[in-house]
């Protein structure tokens, strides 16, 4: 690891001017993705600006028709949270499918959309269930916030406060996990809203994505048998050591169909 | 039976150290004064070091030193040696290149040191580490066997033309072309043996240190055989005499292999902490044992098997390619040739054999033995093939390896590839493992398995391997440079506890409780006042260390001589002191006694006896009691076993899941049936890896993919079934424990278990190939391809 500085601010307002005085400074939040990172000297931030001091960023609330859960809330609180449960029990699932135990305790929901790593669980849910990201400046939804491969729809110095999940009729999610890392090699989330029925597919591509196709024929049979036949294109997915392109994409069609057959009554 | 002694499943005297933290290993050891190395290493697999320019990073405040190749050259230091020369089919010798511990002209794998900073706190070293300037001139690169092996494929040694090493061959070649014209069937297979990657929970780590008063030299070092390192880098490297070089072993966390052999930084660092008269500590990074610790494995193999109308084995003919990597390191060459070739027999009898072997050099990290070397390979090309033979020959697997079982009275058994087996019962095994893994039953399993849409499959292996290794005077004709003996020192204290000293180390296996449990078998102390002390060469005999399951078959048989010294000594004590004649005197349980009398002194009072010889026949007998043994085996053992493995598949992604595995193991007597379950389950795991999960990845160009965790696949505690686990006893003939060895044996019968379970599941696609590891990807392509 290179030498930078620490700080732990106290506030948002305090963190982000920090974050404006340092060209090179990075949000750390739980570090699950950042630290490994610094450790093999593939980055090199000047400053860390660690947000765990400040109040109000984590907890898990019920607004009724939505789960508003705050950007420094760990994996592990989602995973075991009773609210969680019982509103969503796929985002619960969801949460506790994540890497590993250490990594639960440690990394957090607004970490890893900020981060965006194509492979990365959680942006599956914020897609699939159709949720608005909270930041310290503006409400961004779901749709327009993955952009690409780590690239978001976040400003430089924009930061995320709390993603809130409206509350689907139904909702599952099926993973292909990284046999070594526990990552997604593909992950969908399907849910049944009231705004229609969403599928949201991560690990596969440059960043999680809508599968616009598979929504379609959900929309008219909310079935596994509704998606037969229906293939996914690879030429634009991932391909590196633990799957090719071409069987990512055939997991994509699995992965959907074993999602609507655990979405139950 | 003696409590504690021979047969107790004795929890471990060690694990309360350990789990309590306070093991000391290596990287827990600090010297005063102590400085911290960094190794630069080459970024890429072959180039001339055009120039190494270390003046910025020397000028970092903190920096010690910063010494390379050249300033190695200049001290004389040598090169790390080989430790076993093989020679190729026409006699000459192998070709043997020289392995600089830091490279002075050229790199040759990502890797490879080049210089080392040496500095006062790690992150300096590290800091200024970025700061030599090397200009790498690349040179074109090999990374695998099959680019190695091209026309017209760039040289890694000029020496070795074709990058090869050596062309070996073993067997009567004529006696099995003759089989083969003969044979009215013959089965083929075409394997490759995956690289590995051992991942010992604890990263190699070295601290050197010099003592200018005395001009001793201390290395502290992460090995599993302290004495060969001191014999090894103070004969060939450093040139430094025994009496002033002291080698430490402390607690080692896991070798499997990867720390048996002499490497770079042992040298550095013992080199360095006299040129700058200061302890200096060098542990590796994760990510740097990656690209620093000997990898294993890797053979492109292909073989046939002739057999007759009946599936009667009556010719094997073997073709490997196995890569070496860039430099010979320590037992390289021994591994595919003769722990690899004299194991192509297996449990059958096979009456003809011929296997040749082509080393070969590529821009890889040095290739060694890992958990079984060379038995892994044998056994899982010999019971692929003889899964396939069965299908050729129309046969159950069972039953054409039951035809082809040499019977418990044909032993001693003298195989076509060199080695005499002295005995076992590979039918007896069988019988076992099936019953506890239900085999019967299996068909019901399979079709409850099929009503939840998944593939199950059950396969075999009847492996055998060669351990204890071995006489010296027949590892010696075969090219080993070093004797394999064991040595054992008893040391009586004066009120009766026991310390013992072995030549053995432990590093995960249990000495400490093993080999008190002897002691306490012997001499009846209790097993509480008997300390087990290994891994110091200035307190232990000298002794070969541990690997090839060798340490009870060894190491436990010198320390069991020594014992017996001891009890000698003491009945002729004990004789004095009860004024009977020696005879007469019977020692058991700790207690010597006048036979048919209740005359008796307990052995704590002969001990006293021995070290205040008041009362004793000092003009016969020396006082003290003490005793040392060394132990040179007769022959190899040669544990057996069955191993089934039931696995279920989801044809929809491929992935394999091991639902059951069954092990019916013979290694001789046993000494603690938990502890030898323990090893029987890691490398039952370790098999599973191999066969499902672990995959080193070059690029073309020589660089590592698979360089962490994140992606080398280790198998993990949700991928291991709950192991069915028993031994079929026939004990070693040759050795007075009757023990054979358990270390690798689940590292060498599980990966052609569980593959051949894997294609029992995909019978119905007909596929008849798939390489290990048998990821998801790889089976969902045979099932797509098959349903084309």
């Amino acid at each position: 690891m290179y030498e930078f500085n620490y700080h732990r601010p106290a506030s948002l307002a305090e963190a982000k001017e920090i974050l404006a005085a340092n060209d090179e400074a990075k949000i750390v939040a739980g570090g699950m993705t950042l630290l490994p990172t610094m450790k093999m000297r593939l980055a090199q931030p000047s400053d860390l600006i660690d947000l765990s001091a400040i109040e109000g960023l984590d907890g898990i609330k019920d607004t009724g028709s939505a789960i508003e859960i705050g950007a420094m809330t760990r994996h592990a609180d989602v995973a075991s949270s009773d609210v969680v449960k019982a509103a969503i029990p796929a985002l619960a699932k969801l949460a506790d499918s994540i890497g590993d135990a250490q990594v639960r305790n440690r990394g957090t929901l607004g970490g890893s959309i900020a981060n965006s790593d194509p492979a990365a669980d959680y942006p599956a849910a914020v897609l699939g269930l159709g949720a608005t990201i909270r930041t310290d400046q503006r409400e961004i939804s779901a749709d327009d916030y993955f952009l690409g491969m780590f690239e978001t729809a976040l400003a430089a110095d924009e930061l995320v406060v709390a993603v809130s999940f409206p509350k689907p009729k139904k909702a599952a999610y099926a993973k292909f996990p990284n046999p070594a890392s526990r990552y997604a090699v593909v992950g969908v989330m399907v849910a049944d809203t009231d705004s229609g029925l969403r599928v949201a597919v991560t690990g596969a591509g440059a960043c999680a994505y809508r599968a616009t196709a598979f929504e379609e024929a959900l929309s008219s049979s909310l079935s596994a048998e509704a998606l037969e036949g229906l293939t996914t294109d690879s030429a634009d997915l991932n391909s590196d050591l633990h799957a090719s392109a071409e069987y990512r994409a055939h997991l994509v069609g699995v992965m959907a169909k074993r999602a609507v057959q655990s979405l139950g009554g | 039976m003696i409590k504690n002694g021979m047969g107790a499943a004795v929890r471990r005297k060690e694990d309360y150290r350990f789990i309590t933290g306070n093991g000391q290993y290596v990287d827990d050891i600090n010297r005063p004064n102590q400085v911290y190395a960094y190794i630069v290493r080459s970024p890429v697999a072959h180039a001339r070091l055009a120039s190494v320019d270390t003046a910025a990073a020397r000028a970092v405040p903190g920096v010690v030193a910063v010494l390379t190749g050249a300033d190695m050259a200049t001290d004389g230091i040598g090169g790390l040696p080989c430790g076993w020369g093989i020679h190729n089919k026409d006699g000459s010798p192998m070709a043997e290149p020289g392995h600089p511990p830091l490279a002075a002209e050229v790199v040759r794998y990502v890797g490879d040191q080049v210089a080392v900073v040496i500095a006062e706190s790690k992150a300096i070293a590290r800091d200024a580490s970025e700061l030599v300037e090397v200009d790498y001139d690349e040179l074109p690169a090999v990374a695998g066997l099959v680019a190695a092996s091209a026309d017209g494929a760039a040289l890694v040694w000029d020496e070795a033309p074709g990058n090869i090493c050596y062309d070996w061959e073993i067997g009567d070649q004529a006696a099995t072309e003759a089989a083969f014209a003969s044979a009215k069937q013959i089965a083929s297979i075409d394997v490759v043996n995956n690289r590995l990657i051992a991942n010992a929970m604890e990263p190699r780590s070295a601290i050197g240190e010099y003592d200018s008063g005395k001009d001793e030299h201390t290395l502290y070092t992460t090995s599993q055989n302290p004495h060969v390192i001191r014999l090894l880098m103070g004969a060939f490297v450093m040139g430094i005499p025994e009496h002033k070089l002291r080698v430490i072993a402390p607690d080692v966390g896991g070798g499997f292999g990867s720390k048996i052999f002499h490497y770079a930084e042992e040298a550095i660092v013992t080199w360095a902490a006299k040129k700058i008269k200061r302890p200096i500590k060098w542990t590796a990074e994760r990510s740097e044992s990656f690209i620093s610790d000997a990898h294993g494995r890797d053979h492109v193999t292909h073989a046939e098997m002739a057999m007759d109308e009946n599936g009667i084995f009556v010719g094997l003919r073997v073709s490997t390619r196995a890569n070496l990597g860039a430099y010979l390191s320590t037992f390289g060459p021994s591994v595919p040739t003769y722990l690899y070739a004299t194991l192509l027999a297996g449990t059958y009898k096979t009456p003809a054999i011929y296997a040749e072997v082509k080393g070969m050099f590529t821009n890889t990290v040095p290739v060694d033995a890992y958990r079984g070397a060379g038995r892994p390979e044998a056994s899982y090309l010999l019971e692929r093939l003889v899964d396939r033979a069965a299908k050729v020959a129309g046969l159950d697997p069972i039953e054409i390896r039951r035809r082809n079982f040499i019977q418990p009275d044909e032993f001693p058994y003298q195989t076509p590839v060199a080695l005499e087996y002295d005995t076992g019962d590979y039918g007896a095994a069988v019988d076992k493992a099936l019953e506890l893994g239900d085999y019967d039953s299996f068909d019901k399993r399979k079709a409850e398995s099929a009503g939840r849409g998944k593939l199950r499959g059950i396969g075999i292996s009847t492996y055998i391997e060669a351990c204890g290794l071995a006489p010296s005077n027949i590892a010696g004709a075969l090219g080993a440079r070093a004797g394999l003996y064991e040595a054992g020192t008893v040391r009586v204290n004066p009120t009766g506890s026991v310390t013992v000293l072995t030549g053995s180390h432990s590093h995960g296996q249990g000495h400490e409780t093993t080999f008190a449990q002897l002691v306490t078998e012997a001499l009846g102390v209790d097993f509480d006042l008997v300390e087990i002390v290994h891994g110091d060469t200035g307190k232990v005999p000298f002794g070969m260390g541990t690997y090839g399951s060798r340490s009870a078959a060894v190491g436990g048989v010198a320390l069991v001589n020594a014992l017996e010294k001891i009890r000698t000594k003491a009945k002729k004590i004990a004789a004095h002191l009860l004024e009977a004649s020696e005879e007469d005197i019977e020692f058991k349980e700790g207690q010597l006694t006048v036979a048919g009398t209740d005359k008796a002194v307990a052995f704590s009072d002969v001990a006293m006896a021995a070290y205040v010889p008041h009362n004793y026949p000092l003009e016969t007998l020396e006082p003290g009691l003490e005793e040392t043994a060394f132990y040179d085996p007769k022959n190899f053992t040669f544990p057996a076993g069955c191993h089934i493995c039931e696995v279920e598949i989801d044809p929809d992604t491929g992935v394999v899941d091991v639902v059951s595995f069954t092990a019916a193991d013979d290694f001789g007597r046993v000494i603690n049936p938990m502890i030898v379950e323990g090893q029987v389950h890691g490398g039952v795991a370790q098999g599973i890896g191999q066969a499902l999960y672990e995959q080193c990845i070059y690029d073309e160009s020589g660089q590592l993919m698979s360089g962490s965790l994140m992606d080398y696949c280790l198998p993990k505690a949700d991928n291991i079934p709950d192991f069915s686990v028993t031994t079929s006893v026939t004990p070693c003939t040759h050795n007075v424990l009757g023990v054979k060895g358990c270390g690798e044996a689940g590292a060498i019968g599980a990966p052609p278990a569980v593959i051949n379970a894997v294609l029992n599941a995909l019978a119905k696609y007909e596929v008849d190939d798939i390489q290990m590891p048998a990821t998801p990807e790889r089976v969902w392509r045979a099932i797509q391809s098959a349903a084309k």
